[in-house]
């Protein structure tokens, strides 16, 4: 393998990483604030590629106004899927939020496979991104730089969110204690659906920019990304976003440099994630970041 | 003397913090012990070291002379002690009389599958369970209410399923964590007798853990006195009454009323 | 109520579901008939995942990874071995794997086995998690199972799968299985073991407390819930004659789910029930999938919408009903003669 190569395939890895990263951070803020694995985020991610190439082919849209419409209408998506589905389970068991997230992850698979059949549909990608660039002797696509970069900016932006303004505030309060946040005047509902809007809009961002690299839509391609940024969220420790971004790098490259590396293994491709799930549960539940607290005899 | 159960200086750690340091305990058979403190000074701690929830940081765990520290809390039960707990833990959805058949499993012969396939001896097993259960249901006053709901239950009524359960895993050590919570005087005058009542008729070792102090003086041989989980005082009822440190660790509390 | 009544009663009720059957064979055409096999595996299905979810506490989103093992093992006993060697188109097949070959009942019955076994050596690890990990974490598993046998094409012929599978699995077959499985969970639950299962799922640290190893206990449903997913799988396996990976996804867990669900966790009639109840609405709501001829217009299907709307059913079950169609609690002789004594008195 020649340096170039290496260097190519860490780009790539760098790419599907970030991807990850953007996903694995709505998992993670909503386990951390709800305990709840929110099954339909990877359906959430299908949709903000959907609805971009939609405004883009049906309405027409220029680039940058389909994709600020097409975040928007998910991260919208997002929050009813809160209200509807979730909140009215904040009291019941946890399994019961964690059955109905599953129930609300097919009903809108499904609802795509209605709306925009089941069949696999080419993505038109705009010119700008076609064309590959060499540097340093390395064939690069724009997409491959562009992914990681705006991901980066996204995430700072969502950093900046929780971490320096008051509804970041009170996101960090209702993850520690959702009670006494609420006794404390915290508007716990509408902090909730502020993160699932944040969280999807994330989702989303991925979503199209996964669409554009691998360009192909079809309402199950959420599914297989969905697991594996979930699985990053845990390897990083679930609740830390930090977390969720070292996570999903580090899944990213191990995942291009494993069938790098071993081509023979390509076809175990996925489940080498679910492979990690299983060791990290069992070895350090908590992840790299996390922290859980202990059960009370 | 010969000590039934032994503790010796038990010691629990949680991280940084020290939760019952050096606790030594020698219960002779047939005695009734009390282990007292403020809230927090480690009590149910030490409950949950003996019956194998926490692992201690040091110290041993003595049953009879047999070192029990360390193993699981199905196993310290299999060895002969039973617990209750401080806010009640019945199975909900099971009636009374299946909480205390569960109880009773500890000590089956027969398989699990050998019941499903209808083998005689397990069904006359079966059959000899919800006999002995129904007279542990008797035992505790239950009987009426043995098809009924657990989670159902009026309160007393199930701090004495739990005391009925615990019996049936035929222990020989009884640890009970504030059996007197939440009760009138009158109750918990009929609690005392229910104790030694329940001592005599199945040979047991009792530990409790109580903060009503009427139920501890008036029912306990022997008591521990913990804070901040050090053994600051044991001995006979009267001793500990009148015991500075004991009265200085309760001031403004009921211990202070009582001395 | 005596015990005896009870028996001559269930006796009576197996007579008249072989009476049914027998009908059934007769004057029913080959959909129908279909139809009642799929409602005989679901109802076992849902029974297994059942007595490792409802009764035992244990989220697992397994079911399609054990199901997966119990169609390949059956599937490859019950090929015969030229079968098999028309069968492996992209790599031949190892051996003995090729010459194995078993009659149908052994066939069901390894392939029960080889889950139940899986799933104790899986288990031994994972059980220790709670909850929503035990759930990921088991559907993990059965994603691995999936992926593996995308890639042992000397076993399972890779992503083609089989064809042609011999089908054995006529009603009396599924009938037969589903009957062993119903008898012996509630055996198992009216036991003292499977109050430890009950204990289990109501609080643990209670269970370990009196003295149930509960490790062991929680070891012992999921291996059973898994043999009788293996058993459900291989029954599938020969009903719908052909598998292949692609047919093992999560959807298929989903499925069972949902009847276990909608029934009641906790409750062996509720899963009967919804397992039969939701096997002929799935089927019956196939017609809006396919196009529909009105004299001369045709109207279009909307593949899709048959989940949608089970989708819809499941998540509004949850929310409204969380208990589901039953709750914990059974129809049984006693419950209908308490009923009818009262009915009788007022």
């Amino acid at each position: 393998m020649t340096i170039e190569i290496f260097l190519q395939h860490l780009l790539n890895g760098l790419t599907l990483g970030s991807l990850y990263a953007l996903i694995a951070i709505g998992y993670t803020m909503v386990y951390g604030i709800l305990r709840l694995i929110n099954f339909a985020h990877s359906e959430i991610f299908m949709l903000g590629a959907y609805f971009v190439f939609w405004g883009v082919t049906l309405f027409h849209l220029p680039w940058p106004l389909a994709l600020v419409a097409a975040v928007a209408a998910v991260a919208l998506v997002g929050v009813l899927v809160d209200r509807v589905a979730y909140r009215p389970l904040r009291d019941a068991p946890r399994i019961s939020a964690l059955i109905s997230a599953i129930g609300v992850s097919f009903f809108l698979q499904n609802v795509a496979i209605v709306l925009f059949k089941a069949i696999p549909r080419e993505v038109y990608r705009p010119e700008w991104l076609e064309n590959p660039m060499i540097m340093g002797g390395v064939r690069v696509l724009p997409l491959t730089l562009f992914v990681p970069v705006l991901s980066l900016l996204l995430m700072l932006g969502l950093m900046y969110i929780v971490y320096h303004t008051k509804p970041g505030l009170g996101m960090r309060a209702i993850s520690k204690d959702i009670e006494t946040s609420a006794l404390m005047g915290v508007p716990v509902n509408s902090i909730i659906a502020l993160t699932f809007g944040l969280g999807s809009a994330l989702a989303a961002a991925s979503g199209i920019m996964w669409a554009l690299r691998y360009p192909q839509l079809q309402p199950i391609m959420g599914v297989i990304p969905g697991f594996k940024a979930f699985i990053a969220a845990v390897f990083g420790g679930i609740g830390s976003i930090p977390g969720a971004v070292i996570g999903g790098l580090v899944l990213g490259f191990l995942e291009i440099l494993i069938v790098a590396f071993f081509p023979d293994l390509a076809g175990y491709r996925d489940a080498f994630a679910f492979v990690l799930l299983i060791v990290v549960l069992l070895v350090k539940p908590t992840g790299l970041l996390g922290a859980r607290p202990e059960e009370k005899v | 003397m010969n000590a039934l159960v032994e503790a010796r200086s038990l010691t629990m750690r949680f991280g940084g913090l020290v939760a019952v340091s050096e606790f030594s305990a020698a219960i002779a058979p047939g005695a009734i012990v009390g282990l007292i403190g403020p809230n927090g000074a480690g009590k149910t701690t030490c409950f949950n070291m003996i019956t194998g929830f926490y692992r201690p940081t040091q110290g041993q765990v003595l049953l009879d002379g047999r070192d029990i520290t360390g193993l699981p809390p199905h196993a310290v039960c299999e060895a002969g002690i039973a617990r209750t707990f401080q806010n009640i833990r019945l199975f909900g959805n099971g009636t009374a009389l299946e909480n205390v058949l569960v109880g009773m499993y500890v000590r089956q012969k027969s398989f699990w599958w050998q019941s499903a396939l209808f083998w005689p001896p397990a069904l006359r097993e079966e059959a000899r369970q919800r006999t002995r259960a129904m007279e542990l249901l008797d035992a505790v006053g239950l009987t009426s209410v043995a098809g009924e709901k657990a989670s159902s239950l009026p309160y007393g009524a199930q701090r004495r399923l739990e005391i009925a359960r615990a019996l049936a895993t035929a222990p020989r050590f009884l640890l009970l964590d504030e059996p007197a919570a939440g009760m009138n005087p009158q109750e918990s005058q009929e609690l005392m007798e229910f104790i030694r009542h329940i001592r005599d008729a199945f040979s047991l070792t009792i530990l409790l853990i109580e903060h009503d102090m009427k139920v501890v003086m008036g029912v306990c041989e022997h008591i521990y006195v913990l804070d901040y989980g050090v053994t600051i005082a044991q001995g006979p009822p009267a001793a500990i009454q009148s015991n500075p440190k004991v009265i200085e660790a309760y001031l403004g509390e009921e211990a202070l009323a009582y001395a | 109520m005596k015990r005896y009544h009870v028996f001559a009663l269930n006796f009576m009720l197996v007579g008249v579901l072989a009476a049914l059957l027998v009908c059934a064979q007769r004057f029913l055409d080959g959909y129908s008939i279909q139809i009642l096999n799929l409602v005989a595996i679901n109802i076992l299905l849902a029974l297994s995942l059942n007595l490792i979810y409802g009764f035992t506490g244990m989220f697992s989103l397994g079911h399609a990874g054990f199901m997966a093992i119990g169609a390949y093992v059956c599937a490859i006993l019950i090929l015969s071995p030229d079968q098999k060697a028309m069968l492996f188109l992209l790599e031949p097949a190892y051996p003995w794997i090729e010459s194995a070959h078993a009659p149908f009942v052994v066939a069901v019955f390894a392939g029960g086995l080889a889950a139940a076994a899986m799933a104790a050596v899986v288990g031994f690890p994972l059980l220790r998690l709670g909850d929503d990990y035990l759930g990921i974490a088991t559907l993990g598993f059965a994603e691995i199972v999936r992926v593996v046998a995308n890639n042992v094409p000397r076993i399972t012929n890779g992503a083609l799968g089989f064809k042609g599978i011999p089908a054995y699995a006529n009603l009396w077959w599924n009938y037969g299985w589903c009957l062993l499985a119903l008898v012996l969970i509630v055996r198992i639950l009216r036991s003292n073991t499977g109050r430890c299962f009950k204990a289990i799922r109501d609080d643990e640290v209670a269970a370990r407390a009196m003295g149930v190893n509960v490790f062991r206990l929680k070891l012992l449903s999921f291996s059973l819930g898994a043999f009788f997913a293996g058993v459900g799988g291989g029954l599938l396996a020969s009903l719908l004659t052909t598998i292949d990976p692609k047919m093992f996804l999560f959807v298929l867990t989903f499925n069972v789910l949902m009847i276990v669900v909608m029934g009641g966790l906790g409750s062996v009639t509720g899963s009967v029930i919804a397992g039969a109840a939701v096997t002929i609405i799935l089927e019956w709501l196939r017609f809006v999938e396919d196009p529909i001829t009105l004299g001369s217009v045709t109207l279009p299907g909307i593949p899709g919408m048959r989940m949608v709307v089970f989708s819809l059913l499941l998540i509004a079950v949850i929310l409204f009903r969380r208990e589901g169609l039953m709750g914990t609690r059974e129809i049984s002789w006693e419950g209908i003669a308490a009923w009818l004594r009262q009915r009788r008195k007022a």
